[in-house]
């Protein structure tokens, strides 16, 4: 009955591993959004519609494009075509709401999320899309004695590549800093004369990029449905507040619950297995209800 | 005088509307119908979530969830035990209303976003549950063809029950808004720290708030299986609930009637638009970011906006 004794030590490093690899994808969209939230205040709900469509665009250049090449050519290009609406979206509508209630703007992010939804499906049809990882990125390596996907592997060591250039940007560059500043005080920083418009429009297309990255880095790891938006979204909120609003290392420490969780339910009880990182979720929030680590506000 | 002129005036107003609502089923289409009592249903739903968004001034983002609670209750009640329809169909809000008493318990402790958020992952966790517990919520196919009392069936009786519930539930709703509680709720959404200073107990006062909203909702829940006699997980999900936070904001968030106009509009838009254009939530989408840029009071505030600054004009020119 023990379906966890029935697992090997490696066994169970493996499954282990596999979450660790979904928790990098799942910590790179969260970053972006808590980014958001953490410099806007507002919960970006068109973030898992922005990462749709940057796997759909993945899969568009990967068409064109085609083999190894169009693969990296298409995590570059798919998150800046991301980057490049989510700019458009926010100069153009986004940014006159600013002083509204905040109600305002969350139901602002709804309503792109309805529509971006619905351009996908126009532009790129309802049929079920995939996308095919280079031929270095194929196949499996041996670790500890078990096979283990190579893409995997990849996906562990792109997460802390992005996190350290996040890490980067937020503490070593002036627009960084002063998206930290604006997120803890924003009329100060409007009153030093900095143009907060334009930092919140900077702070919004880095978050947004970030989404786009994420989905370009999963396209070749599921197939592509109009659904995945509404899926991802829900996830990378509840990371985000377990992690602490706006704290990029909460997002971190909450993908990786959200991941392991999630890759432990699968063992132990697949029916439930997503259930399993709810829990967790709803465990963090009744002993630390404002998450774990300091949020920014 | 002039006060109690105008009520009598709205009040026979809204009889006439009744009686219309009555004698409608009679001359349209079934469809039409349908259409009416599934706008009874969702208006009912948001006019709770109004209670305690509008009203109440709390970010309950996830009300949806009391919805499916209430829904799925009367469903598991009728299938699973002996009970008598009658019966479950009772049961269900209170069981509604207790989700919504334990939810709002853990809720409560925090503000704004945070108090949204965490509301959010308890109804994912109810959502995910009754999503995957195959063997008793039937899993992502839900519960289908529940029965119903030989009274109900027919989309004629099943309006008329769903009418009866709705009228008595917007009366309910009205006199608990104008009662001291409601009074006291509308205060502590404008001014929490005053009402604290004078000696109201603010959080006890949105909790119980939450829990009545909750209870509405899930009338609202059986009254969705009433109409469809079937179940499944999308009532908890979070799209519902955003959903119904529009209805809200299109027909006016402060007002009374603004959730009936915002559930009967959105409703009637989906259902014509649906019929030439598969792009639905396109439109929905868009007519969202236009009403949030041209019309944040919403259809029914805005319409009272301009009655109250006209009545003000009448009332400057005879002095």
């Amino acid at each position: 009955m023990d379906t966890a004794s029935t697992y090997g030590l490696s066994e169970l490093a493996m499954q282990l591993l596999v979450g660790l690899s979904r928790s990098m994808i799942l910590f790179i969209i969260s970053a972006g959004l808590s980014l958001i939230l953490g410099v806007l205040r507002v919960p970006n709900v068109a973030h898992g519609s922005l990462y749709m469509i940057g796997a759909f665009a993945a899969f568009t250049v990967n068409t064109v494009i085609g083999g190894s090449l169009g693969f990296w050519l298409s995590l570059i290009l798919a998150p800046l075509f991301v980057a490049l609406v989510s700019f458009a979206a926010e100069r153009a509508l986004f940014c006159h709401l600013y002083e509204r209630e905040h109600l305002m703007l969350l139901l602002f992010t709804f309503a792109l999320m309805l529509i971006l939804g619905d351009m996908v499906k126009l532009f790129w049809g309802v049929e079920y899309k995939s996308v095919t990882a280079p031929d270095i990125l194929k196949g499996s390596v041996i670790i500890l004695g078990q096979p283990f996907p190579t893409y995997n592997l990849f996906l562990l060591v792109i997460g802390p590549v992005v996190g350290f250039g996040l890490w980067l940007f937020v503490n070593k560059t002036r627009v960084g800093k002063i998206s930290k500043a604006a997120a803890v005080d924003r009329m100060m920083v409007g009153a030093l004369g900095i143009n907060v418009s334009w930092v919140f429009c900077t702070a919004f297309v880095i978050g947004c990029f970030l989404a786009g990255l994420g989905g370009a880095l999963v396209a070749p790891t599921m197939g592509l449905t109009l659904g995945m938006d509404h899926a991802i979204i829900m996830e990378a909120f509840l990371i985000v507040v377990i992690g602490g609003l706006g704290n990029i290392w909460g997002a971190l420490v909450g993908s990786l619950i959200f991941g392991v969780t999630h890759s432990l339910g699968v063992m132990l009880l697949p029916q439930f297995a997503i259930i399993f990182p709810y829990v967790a979720v709803v465990i963090v929030l009744i002993f630390w209800p404002r998450g774990l680590l300091k949020s920014v506000w | 005088m002039f006060k109690g002129m105008i009520h009598k005036g709205a009040l026979s107003a809204l009889a006439g509307l009744l009686a219309v609502m009555l004698i409608l089923p009679c001359l349209i289409p079934r469809f039409y119908v349908y259409l009416i009592a599934s706008i009874l249903v969702m208006a009912l739903l948001a006019m709770s979530l109004n209670l305690v968004v509008g009203f109440g001034g709390l970010f309950q983002f996830h009300h949806g969830v009391f919805y499916g609670v209430g829904a799925y209750a009367v469903a598991l009640l009728i299938t699973k035990t002996g009970l008598p329809q009658w019966i479950c169909f009772v049961l269900a809000p209170f069981a509604a209303a207790l989700a919504g008493l334990i939810i709002g318990l853990i809720c409560i402790r925090l503000r704004q976003l945070y108090f949204a958020m965490i509301q959010i992952s308890l109804g994912s966790l109810l959502w995910a549950l009754a999503f995957r517990w195959y063997d008793f919520t039937g899993g992502d196919d839900g519960i289908h063809g529940i029965p119903m009392p030989d009274i109900l069936s027919g989309i004629h009786n099943s309006y008329y029950f769903i009418l009866t519930v709705f009228t008595l539930s917007i009366i309910g709703l009205f006199f608990i808004l104008s009662s001291p509680f409601g009074i006291t709720l509308q205060a502590a959404r404008d001014n929490a720290q005053r009402c604290e200073a004078i000696g109201v107990f603010v959080r006890r006062h949105q909790l119980f708030a939450i829990v009545i909203a909750s209870f509405f909702a899930g009338v609202a829940g059986v009254l969705f299986v009433v109409l469809e006699g079937s179940v499944f997980p999308d009532l908890l999900f979070w799209v519902l609930s955003l959903e119904i936070l529009i209805m809200c904001l299109l027909g006016g968030w402060f007002t009374f009637a603004g959730p009936i106009i915002g559930a009967a509009l959105m409703l009637s838009l989906r259902s014509f638009i649906g019929m030439q254009t598969e792009y639905w939530t396109l439109i929905l989408g868009i007519i969202l970011a236009l009403l949030i840029f041209f019309l944040p009071q919403g259809v029914w505030g805005y319409i009272l906006e301009k009655v109250k600054s006209r009545k003000e004009a009448v009332v400057e020119r005879e002095a």
